[in-house]
């Protein structure tokens, strides 16, 4: 295929009719919607609405929910090891135990030794390296209303207005209430964010926000804010083990939560952990790849959390949603689905159909945003045609340089500049093709404002929680969550693991996981979790043997 | 509209395997049949996880890239490279007072760089990491932090340093020193922590966590917006940014 500077002719020629209209559009937006507008463009165009694509949980506490199929087939599946695994040798009795080394996780850990545990009877469990997540993934910033035209009171409204009106509110007021401190905390941790010479934060509008409140570290916001709780995590002797996820929780006699069976990668050994105190801070579920979307979630975001805290009966919230975010990229093809962050069009870079012309606000919240792609490739067919098969809508990146100054592509959004420069397309000049991409877990397992589950010792934070987002999620609230309720669980499961300590382990749940799954008429031979997807080739998949070395 | 998509060859850890241009170096790692366990993270170009190291026909040098980042190549001989371990001596953050020898008393091995050049080479994010282990040096610690800020720890560099120096984990304690003790304490923030902890807003949050859906939605419906930021607005001064010195140099990865 010949392309012309990473395009093909035909692209190209659309191209030409987004450089036309471009200096008609520079400082005219189109209008933002009305809340019913809104409601009635996601009902008829957001995947979460397609009714077929869902399935109601067949039992347990949340029986009744309706959720994907890929995880409903999660739920519908049989536990990894049997109730009569040996757990007389334990491997590691700590204090507490965080399953997940990612934001959620490195932070409840940092803030647990804060509360008064010893760093060396706290164990942080992880499925890949230390770190390696989706919060390392998030680009575009974090929200706090810190500046005096803002206030916390403008960030819960649109937080609620953002989730539908769906969320929890204790959980929402936890967010906004926390979220200056959280900043201020970053600070004395060396946080590189975005400043002026005089030290004000360079802030930037989100999709939704009514206010700029969105801090950046350049568009590499989730890294640096991850390598410096990860360095601080390491000054502070915190153990992890890296490439062990849990595959199930560990229960005493009555029923609360003591621990986990985490199982080597590697040698497939398993380890039992006896805790105190576990806090889920798993992650998402984007490699489920929900109606056989792309998703830009890290190799090992397969919903493991969800699975674990279902079968010992903690209730789950709000998993009828999963966010779509806008701007996936769409091409080229081996880019397909990896994020575009929001805060291209935070820097005023607006969305144009095939003919250059724009058709949504270009800041509407995500779920909206990205139906209203949908609609412009499928019902008005206005979308971008690739090679192979796929369409998209055009994010019209060489405005922010036109809005803020050649060279502020490249110093506010390098990430970007140099991924699409590795494929051979420059984003200062041309416009890029994007269409929505499975993004975030909006609901999860039910906690209060403390990461509480309804299981007693058992605590959850981060993406794997759910209620805060209700069903939609904002941008720069990622990040934020996870700050806030890894905190907020750390220092919770600190208290509960200073007072109580575990009975004798169990693994009884998984007997009576494997009966309401019988009762329910449940036939396949499925197990969870699922650990890592399988992109192996089919032709060498053909040729499989399974034979023991 | 499907094209026919010609197969090449690539030889992974000795091994030929027929595989379809196009192909990131990970996808096709995995088209050939391998279950990756390690050597795969974020597959986004954020985390580090897949350096790989590799040689091409009619060329004597060694590359390196990350694996879901790069195209696979006909005549492509690789392999992945597990990361590097860098323990490093415990700090305090908080107890240190930056001067221009503290990164250096940390971290006495940069003294040995032998200005090689080779870590710059190799970085598949196209950072000057020679310059910037060499300001680390000099005590220049706010242009270490500023040419630095885009790694994402792979450690490629570190694996083929000859001066054994551990280039991340010397960047990463510049970035801190430069966040808490260089850069400016933003000076709206401890206020409005103040203004929290006094409970000032607490009144108002009541109020909003108990109203019910009706009077939320008609105050949302009245939000008042500000200007979405157009440059003139103060706090999106978008050309000041902390990172002035643009540490990206694509023309190694573009010709590479």
């Amino acid at each position: 295929m010949e392309l012309i500077d990473g395009y093909p002719e035909a692209m190209r020629q659309s191209i030409a009719l987004v450089e036309r209209t471009r200096p008609a559009r520079l400082g005219c937006t189109f209008p933002a919607m009305s809340l019913d507008e809104r409601k009635a463009l996601l009902t008829r165009f957001h995947p979460d609405y397609k009714a077929s694509e869902k399935r109601p949980v067949l039992f347990g506490s949340s029986k009744g929910m309706v959720v994907s199929h890929e995880l409903a087939d999660l739920f519908e599946a049989h536990p990894l090891v049997r109730a009569n695994l040996d757990l007389s040798r334990v491997d590691n009795d700590v204090d507490l135990l965080v399953i997940g080394g990612g934001g959620a996780g490195t932070v409840a850990a940092i803030w647990a030794v804060k509360a008064g545990l010893d760093p060396s009877r706290i164990l942080i469990t992880t499925k890949l390296r230390h770190g390696d997540s989706n919060s390392t993934m998030a680009q575009g910033g974090i929200q706090a209303a810190d500046r005096p035209q803002d206030s916390p009171t403008h960030h819960y409204l649109d937080v609620m207005g953002g989730g539908h009106f769906t969320n929890r509110p204790e959980l929402v007021r936890a967010l906004v209430e926390d979220a200056p401190q959280i900043i201020q905390w970053h600070e004395s941790l060396g946080v590189m964010y975005d400043k002026d010479p005089q030290g004000h934060f360079v802030e930037n509008p989100g999709g939704g926000t009514s206010r700029n409140r969105m801090h950046s570290a350049r568009d590499y916001t989730g890294l640096e804010i991850m390598r410096v709780l990860r360095d601080e995590a390491r000054n502070l002797g915190l153990p992890v083990v890296e490439f062990s996820p849990a595959i199930e929780l560990l229960c005493d006699e009555r029923g609360r939560v003591a621990g986990a069976v985490l199982v080597n990668l590697e040698t497939k050994r398993y380890h039992i952990i006896r805790a105190r105190a576990t806090i889920i801070t798993t992650g998402g579920l984007g490699r489920l790849h929900m109606q056989r979307y792309p998703t830009t979630n890290h190799y090992g975001a397969t919903a493991d959390g969800l699975v674990l805290a279902y079968r010992v009966g903690a209730e789950l919230v709000d998993l009828d949603a999963v966010q779509y975010h806008p701007t996936g990229a769409a091409f080229p093809a081996q880019m397909a689905g990896l994020l575009i962050t929001e805060k291209v069009r935070g820097l005023g870079a607006q969305p144009v159909n095939c003919d250059g012309e724009q058709f949504v606000f270009p800041l509407e919240p995500r779920d909206v945003e990205a139906s209203a792609f949908i609609r412009e490739c499928e019902e008005r067919v206005r979308g971008v045609a690739t090679p192979y098969g796929i369409n998209g809508v055009w994010l019209d990146s060489p405005m922010v340089d036109h809005i803020h100054g050649p060279g502020t592509i490249r110093a506010a959004l390098p990430a970007m500049f140099r991924m699409y420069t590795r494929f051979g397309i420059d984003m200062t000049r041309d416009p890029i093709l994007v269409f929505p991409t499975l993004h975030y877990q909006n609901g999860g397992i039910a906690t209060d404002e403390h990461g509480a589950t309804s299981v007693p010792g058992l605590y959850a934070a981060g993406e794997v929680m759910g209620g805060v987002h209700g069903k939609n999620r904002l941008m720069g609230n990622s990040l934020l969550d996870f700050n806030v309720f890894g905190r907020r669980a750390g220092i919770a499961a600190a208290a509960y693991a200073h007072e109580r300590a575990p009975g004798r382990l169990t693994l009884a749940h998984v007997d009576t996981y494997e009966h309401m799954l019988h009762e329910a008429g449940v036939e396949t031979t499925r197990t969870a979790p699922r650990i890592l997807p399988d992109y192996r080739g089919k032709e060498a998949l053909e040729r499989y043997l399974d034979i023991p070395l | 509209m499907t094209e026919y998509v010609p197969l090449i060859t690539m030889q992974l850890m000795g091994k030929p395997y027929s595989v379809p241009s196009g192909l990131t170096i990970m996808a096709a790692i995995e088209y050939a049949g391998y279950k990756l366990v390690r050597g795969a993270g974020c597959r986004g170009g954020f985390c580090g996880a897949c350096p790989t190291l590799y040689r091409r026909d009619g060329s004597h040098r060694l590359f390196t890239a990350l694996a879901c980042q790069t195209l696979v190549e006909d005549g492509m001989s690789l392999i992945q490279m597990p990361f590097m371990p860098l323990p490093t001596k415990p700090y305090d953050l908080q107890a240190i007072t930056p001067q221009a020898n503290t990164i250096l008393r940390h971290f006495p091995e940069i003294a040995g760089c032998v200005a090689c050049n080779t870590c710059t080479r190799a970085c598949p994010q196209g950072i000057h990491v020679m310059d910037y282990i060499q300001a680390a040096l000099r005590g220049d610690i706010e242009r270490t932090s500023k040419l630095s800020f885009d790694c994402i720890s792979c450690g490629i560099c570190s694996s083929r340093c000859p001066a054994d120096i551990k280039h991340y984990a010397v960047a990463q304690l510049a970035r801190r020193i430069y966040g808490k003790y260089i850069t400016p304490v933003a000076p709206h923030l401890a206020a409005r922590v103040a203004e929290l902890v006094a409970g000032h807003f607490t009144g108002e949050l009541d109020a909003l966590v108990h109203m019910s859906a009706a009077e939320l939605r008609a105050l949302y419906e009245q939000r008042s917006f500000e200007a979405v930021a157009d440059g003139s607005e103060p706090f999106s001064a978008n050309r000041r940014y902390n990172s002035a010195v643009d540490p990206v140099d694509f023309q190694d990865e573009i010709e590479g």
